[in-house]
C-alpha cells in the first residue's frame, strides 16, 4: 500500500515537470500561433494584439503557467486556437480513437506472439525457428514509415479496404452490424501495420525469455516427473518466464496513447497523432500540451501496472519488498 | 530374483563446442534388485550425473547415448517411445535431481507443484488430488504440512526443498528412485533426516533406489550396495560393508584412505598429513588407451598402460575391473 | 602469549520484518566470545543458521556488529574509524564454498591473484606479476593455470586459486568459511594438506568454519561449537571429541557419517 503511495507521489510530481518542460520548449519555439494571422495583412495588427491579449500570450511564462495550472485543478485543460473550442472534448474524441485502434492492435499483437515465442524457443536453432527469426529480423529493419505506405498502397490499388478514416461517410445509415464491419474494414490495415511493427520484438523478447528458462534446472526436473510438454511449456517455462515480458507488456499499455502516432498519419486515421502534429506546426499551445500530458499519463500508469503486475505474479518480489 | 533394472554396456558422451565428441561413460554394467538401495559412489567427472540423465534419457542436448541397454521391467528404455518414456518418467521412475536450490519452480506453491507431480499420471478430481497431495506432504513435514504446501521455494531451507523434491519423486509410488546427490548441500543434522526419510520411504513402499554421492561415509548403513565409479567405468561393485572395509580396486582403496581417520584421540594423527590420491582425474576427451586410473595407480602393471580391464568376480557378488584380479 | 584474534560479547541483529526499527530483530549473534591464539587453528562448528557466517563477516571487517568487541592483535577493531580499519583488513582475509561465486569469471587466474596488490597500489606491474607467480607455485597451481579463466579449472584448482588470492597481502589471519565443503574426498584431502603446510611454513592462524566435524577434528587445535548466536562448547579438540557436554555437539558428532561404523548408523536425532 505504502508503495502504491510513493509511485502515485512520483506520478504527480513527474506531471509536473513535463507539464513545466512542455511549457518551456512551447514557449521556446520560434513564433506563436498569432504569427500566422500577422503575415496575413488583412488582419489589422490591432486585431492580433487584442487577439493576444485575449489569450494572455503577452504575459510572462510563469504567469501564464500558473494560470494554465489553476485551470487544469477546475478540469478545463484551455483552449485550442486552431479549432476554437476547449481542448478537453477535443482530446477525449481523438484519444479514444487511437485508443481503439491501439488496444485492438496490442491486443492482437500478443495473443500472437506468446504461441509464436514459446513454439519457436521449443524448437531452438532447428528450421522452424531459424525462418522465424529472420521474418521477425527483416521485419524489424523494415521501418514502420514504409511497411504503413506500403499497406496503404495495397488499399488503393486493390480496393478491398477503404484508404483512411474512422468510419464511411454514411455511417450514420448503417444496421449496427453494417457499421461493426464498416468500423473494421477501416481498421484493419492501420492495426495491421501497428501488429506488424510490434509483433517481430515481442515475438523475439519471448523467444529469448523462455529459451532461457528451458535450460533452467527446474524445468529438467519437472520433465523427469513426466509432466505433459504442453503444461511444462506454458506452466512451467512461460510462467518462469514472465517477469521480462510483464514489464514489456506495461510498456505496450503505457505506449497505447503514443506508439500510433506515425501509423495514424499516414493512414489518417483521426487519432491523437494527426490531432497532435497539427497543434505543433500551427503553435496551439495548449491542445500540445494537453496531448503531451495525457499521453504522458499513459506512460507512467503503463509503468505502475507492470509494476503492480510484477508484484502479483511473483512471489519473490513480494518477499522483498515486505523484507524492507 | 529378476532385477528391476539392468544396465547394459552403456556408452554415453558429449559433444564438446568444438565439436568433438568427449566420452562421459563407457560400458557402465549392473543389476537391480526390487527394493535394492545401490549407492553409485564417484568424484566429479565420474559421470555419476550421467548415469543419473541417461537412465532416463534426460541428457542435455549435447549428450549422446551411443551403445547400451537399459532395461526395466522388460523394456528398453533407450528405445522407448517418448509417451511410454514421459509415462516412466515420475510414473514409475524418479528422479531427483541434483541441486534443490533450483529444481523448484520459482514462482508456484510448493503445493501446486506436487500436486502438479501427481496430476502428471493419475487423473484424478480436483477435491481427491488435494486430498493426496496433503498426505504426501505430511509424510515428509510430520508437522506443518499445510503451512508449507501454501509457501514459495525461496522461502524453505534447504533441508524442505529438499523434502518438497522428494515428495514428488515418491507421489506415484515408483519402483525405483534415483537420487543425485541429495544431501550435498546440507548440514549434517538434516542429511541424516534426509537420510533417514529415504531409508523409512524406501522399506515403506518396497521401491528400489540408487543414491549417488561423493561421500563414502554417507552410504554406510544405508545402501545395501556400492558401486564405484571413475573415468565413467565401473570399477568395483559389491556389498556396502565389504567394500568399504575391504576395497580392492586400487582407486577405491587410495580414496578411502584419503578421508581423515576422526575422532582419533592421538596427537599424533592430528593434523598430520592426508593421504592423496596422486596426480588428477583424466581427460576423457583425450581418449587414453588402457586402463583409465594406471596414471595415478601404486599397483599398476605393463598391462595396464595397454588393455583395459575387464570386471572380474572376487567373491560371489564382488565384481572388481583391475588386471590384479583377471583371470 | 597474546591471542591473534580476541572476541568480547559481540552481538549482531538483523532487521526482521517490515521495516528497519521493528522489534522482531534477528540475532544472529548473541553475545559471542572467542580467542584464537596464533598460528593455531580453530574450528567453528554449527547448524546452518548458527551465525557462524554472521560471525565471519564481522571479523574480517565486513560487517560492523551491533555491540561487542574484537581486538585483533591487540588492537580493538571495532572502536576504530573506516580508515584504519582499511589498515586491518589485508590481515584477514576470508577463502569461501563456492569458488564460482567468489571467483570473477571473466578474468586469469593470474588477474585473479593480481587483483589484491592491484587495490594496495603498493607495487609496480614487474612486482606484481613476480608476487603472483609465487603465490601459484606457492598453493601447487601450475603456471600454465595463470592464463585459464575459472571455468576452465576444476573444484580444487579453484579452490587453491581462492587460497592464492587470499595469500596475497600476507594476511596473518584466514577465514575459511566452509572451504572445503564442497569439494571431492580426494580433493578435500590435496587442499587440507596444503593448508596445513602454508600454516607451517607462513605462520598463518586459520578460522575454520564447517560442519564437518571429521575435517575439524584432523585440522584443528581447538575447537567452539556455535548455536543459535552464541558459542555454546569450546575447547580442545580432544576433549571435546571425547567428552562432548553440550546437546548441540552431540548431536553434531551423532550427525557426522562416519565410515569406523559399519553397522546400522542412522538413529533417530
Amino acid at each position: 500500500m505504502r508503495y502504491l503511495l510513493r509511485r502515485a507521489m512520483h506520478t504527480v510530481f513527474l506531471l509536473f515537470g513535463v507539464s513545466i518542460l512542455t511549457f518551456l520548449f512551447s514557449a521556446l519555439t520560434p513564433g506563436n500561433y498569432f504569427d500566422e494571422m500577422r503575415l496575413n495583412s488583412q488582419i489589422s495588427p490591432e486585431t492580433v494584439a487584442a487577439l493576444r491579449a485575449q489569450y494572455q500570450l503577452d504575459r510572462p511564462l510563469p504567469v501564464r503557467y500558473i494560470h494554465w495550472l489553476n485551470s487544469v485543478a477546475h478540469g478545463d485543460l484551455g483552449f485550442s486556437f486552431a479549432y476554437n473550442s476547449p481542448v478537453g472534448p477535443l482530446l477525449w474524441v481523438r484519444a479514444r480513437n487511437t485508443l481503439l485502434l491501439t488496444a485492438t492492435a496490442t491486443l492482437l499483437a500478443w495473443l500472437l506472439a506468446l504461441p509464436l515465442g514459446v513454439w519457436s524457443a521449443a524448437r531452438l536453432g532447428r528450421a522452424p525457428d531459424r525462418v522465424l527469426s529472420w521474418t521477425t529480423a527483416a521485419l524489424l529493419v523494415i521501418p514502420d514509415l514504409i511497411l504503413a505506405l506500403g499497406l496503404l498502397i495495397l488499399a488503393v490499388r486493390t480496393g478491398w479496404f477503404p484508404t483512411g478514416g474512422l468510419v464511411s461517410v454514411g455511417y450514420e445509415t448503417l444496421s449496427p452490424l453494417q457499421k461493426l464491419r464498416d468500423l473494421a474494414l477501416h481498421m484493419a490495415l492501420p492495426v495491421f501495420a501497428l501488429v506488424l511493427s510490434a509483433l517481430p520484438m515481442l515475438v523475439r523478447h519471448v523467444r529469448a525469455s523462455v529459451a532461457e528458462v528451458l535450460d533452467a534446472p527446474f524445468l529438467r526436473a519437472a520433465l523427469a516427473h513426466g509432466i505433459p510438454r504442453r503444461k511444462l511449456l506454458y506452466g512451467y517455462a512461460l510462467r518462469a518466464a514472465a517477469n521480462p515480458l510483464i514489464s514489456l507488456f506495461g510498456f505496450s499499455v503505457g505506449a497505447l496513447l503514443s506508439g500510433s502516432f506515425l501509423v495514424e498519419v499516414i493512414m489518417s486515421w483521426p487519432g491523437l497523432g494527426p490531432l497532435l502534429l497539427e497543434a505543433i506546426l500551427a503553435r496551439d499551445l495548449y491542445v500540445v500540451i494537453g496531448g503531451v500530458l495525457l499521453s504522458m499519463i499513459f506512460l507512467v500508469s503503463g509503468n505502475l501496472f507492470a509494476d503492480l503486475l510484477l508484484y502479483w505474479a511473483d512471489p519473490r518480489i513480494r518477499t522483498a519488498a515486505s523484507a524492507k | 530374483m529378476t532385477p528391476i533394472l539392468e544396465v547394459q554396456n552403456l556408452h554415453v558422451a558429449y559433444f564438446a563446442p568444438t565439436g568433438q565428441l568427449c566420452p562421459a561413460l563407457a560400458g557402465v554394467h549392473f543389476d537391480l534388485a526390487p527394493g535394492e538401495i545401490l549407492g553409485v559412489l564417484g568424484e566429479s567427472g565420474s559421470g555419476k550425473s550421467t548415469l543419473a540423465a541417461s537412465l532416463l534419457r534426460l541428457l542435455p542436448s549435447n549428450g549422446k547415448i551411443q551403445q547400451g541397454k537399459v532395461l526395466f521391467d522388460g523394456i528398453n528404455l533407450l528405445e522407448a517411445s517418448p509417451q511410454n518414456l514421459r509415462k516412466i518418467r515420475g510414473g514409475r521412475i524418479s528422479l531427483i535431481v541434483q541441486e534443490p536450490s533450483s529444481s523448484l519452480h520459482p514462482t508456484l506453491q510448493v503445493g501446486r507443484q506436487v500436486s502438479d507431480a501427481l496430476a502428471a499420471h493419475k487423473p484424478l478430481d480436483r477435491s481427491t488430488l488435494r486430498e493426496k497431495t496433503g498426505q504426501l506432504l505430511s509424510t515428509v513435514f510430520p508437522a506443518d504440512a499445510e503451512r508449507i504446501s501454501r509457501s514459495y521455494p525461496h522461502e524453505l531451507s534447504g533441508g524442505q526443498r529438499q523434502r518438497v523434491l522428494i515428495a514428488q519423486a515418491i507421489a506415484c509410488r515408483p519402483s525405483l528412485v534415483i537420487a543425485d546427490e541429495p544431501t550435498a548441500s546440507l548440514d549434517p543434522t538434516t542429511q541424516q533426516e534426509i537420510l533417514l526419510l529415504f531409508r523409512t520411504l524406501t522399506q515403506k513402499f518396497g521401491m528400489a533406489m540408487i543414491l549417488i554421492t561423493h561421500n563414502p561415509a554417507l552410504l554406510t548403513g544405508f545402501a545395501d550396495r556400492i558401486l564405484v565409479l571413475y573415468a565413467g567405468r565401473v570399477a568395483e561393485i559389491g556389498p556396502t560393508a565389504t567394500v568399504l572395509s575391504s576395497p580392492q580396486h586400487p582407486y577405491t582403496e587410495a580414496l578411502l584412505r584419503c578421508l581423515p581417520s576422526h575422532f582419533a584421540d592421538e596427537r599424533s594423527v592430528r593434523k598430520a598429513r592426508l593421504h592423496v590420491i596422486a596426480g588428477d582425474p583424466p581427460d576423457l576427451s583425450l581418449h587414453a588407451k588402457g586402463c583409465q586410473f594406471e596414471p595415478r595407480c601404486t599397483d599398476r602393471m605393463e598391462i595396464c598402460k595397454c588393455d583395459e580391464p575387464a570386471g572380474a568376480a572376487v567373491s560371489e557378488l564382488h565384481n572388481v575391473a583391475c588386471f590384479k584380479f583377471a583371470g | 602469549m597474546q591471542p591473534l584474534l580476541r572476541i568480547e560479547n559481540l552481538v549482531k541483529h538483523y532487521a526482521a520484518g517490515r521495516s528497519a526499527s521493528s522489534r522482531d530483530k534477528l540475532a544472529a549473534l548473541d553475545g559471542v566470545s572467542l580467542s584464537i591464539a596464533p598460528q593455531t587453528t580453530l574450528a567453528l562448528l554449527g547448524k546452518s543458521g548458527s551465525g557462524k557466517s554472521t560471525l565471519a563477516l564481522c571479523i574480517a571487517c565486513l560487517e560492523r556488529p551491533t555491540s561487542g568487541s574484537i581486538w585483533f592483535e591487540g588492537v580493538g577493531v571495532t572502536a576504530l574509524a573506516e580508515s584504519e580499519r582499511r589498515r586491518v583488513r589485508p590481515q584477514i582475509q576470508l577463502v569461501f564454498q563456492d569458488p564460482a561465486s567468489s571467483l570473477n569469471p571473466r578474468w586469469t587466474a593470474l588477474e585473479i591473484v593480481s587483483e589484491p596488490l592491484l587495490v594496495q597500489q603498493r607495487f609496480t606491474k614487474q612486482e606484481r606479476i613476480e608476487k603472483t607467480h609465487t603465490l601459484l607455485d606457492r598453493v601447487a597451481l601450475p603456471r600454465k593455470m595463470a592464463s585459464r579463466r575459472p571455468d576452465e579449472l576444476s573444484g580444487g584448482q579453484k579452490q587453491r586459486l581462492a587460497i592464492a588470492r587470499a595469500l596475497a597481502l600476507e594476511p596473518k589471519l584466514i577465514i575459511l568459511d566452509e572451504a572445503l565443503s564442497a569439494l571431492d574426498c580426494s580433493v578435500q584431502a590435496q587442499i587440507s594438506n596444503l593448508l596445513l603446510d602454508l600454516q607451517s611454513s607462513l605462520g598463518l592462524t586459520y578460522l575454520f568454519i564447517t560442519h564437518d566435524f571429521a575435517m575439524a577434528a584432523h585440522l584443528a587445535d581447538q575447537i567452539a561449537v556455535m548455536d543459535r548466536g552464541r558459542i555454546v562448547e569450546s575447547g580442545l579438540t580432544e576433549k571435546i571429541l571425547s567428552f562432548p557436554c553440550h546437546q548441540a555437539t552431540r548431536s553434531l558428532l551423532a550427525a557426522t557419517p562416519s565410515l569406523a561404523e559399519t553397522q546400522n548408523v542412522l538413529v533417530e536425532l
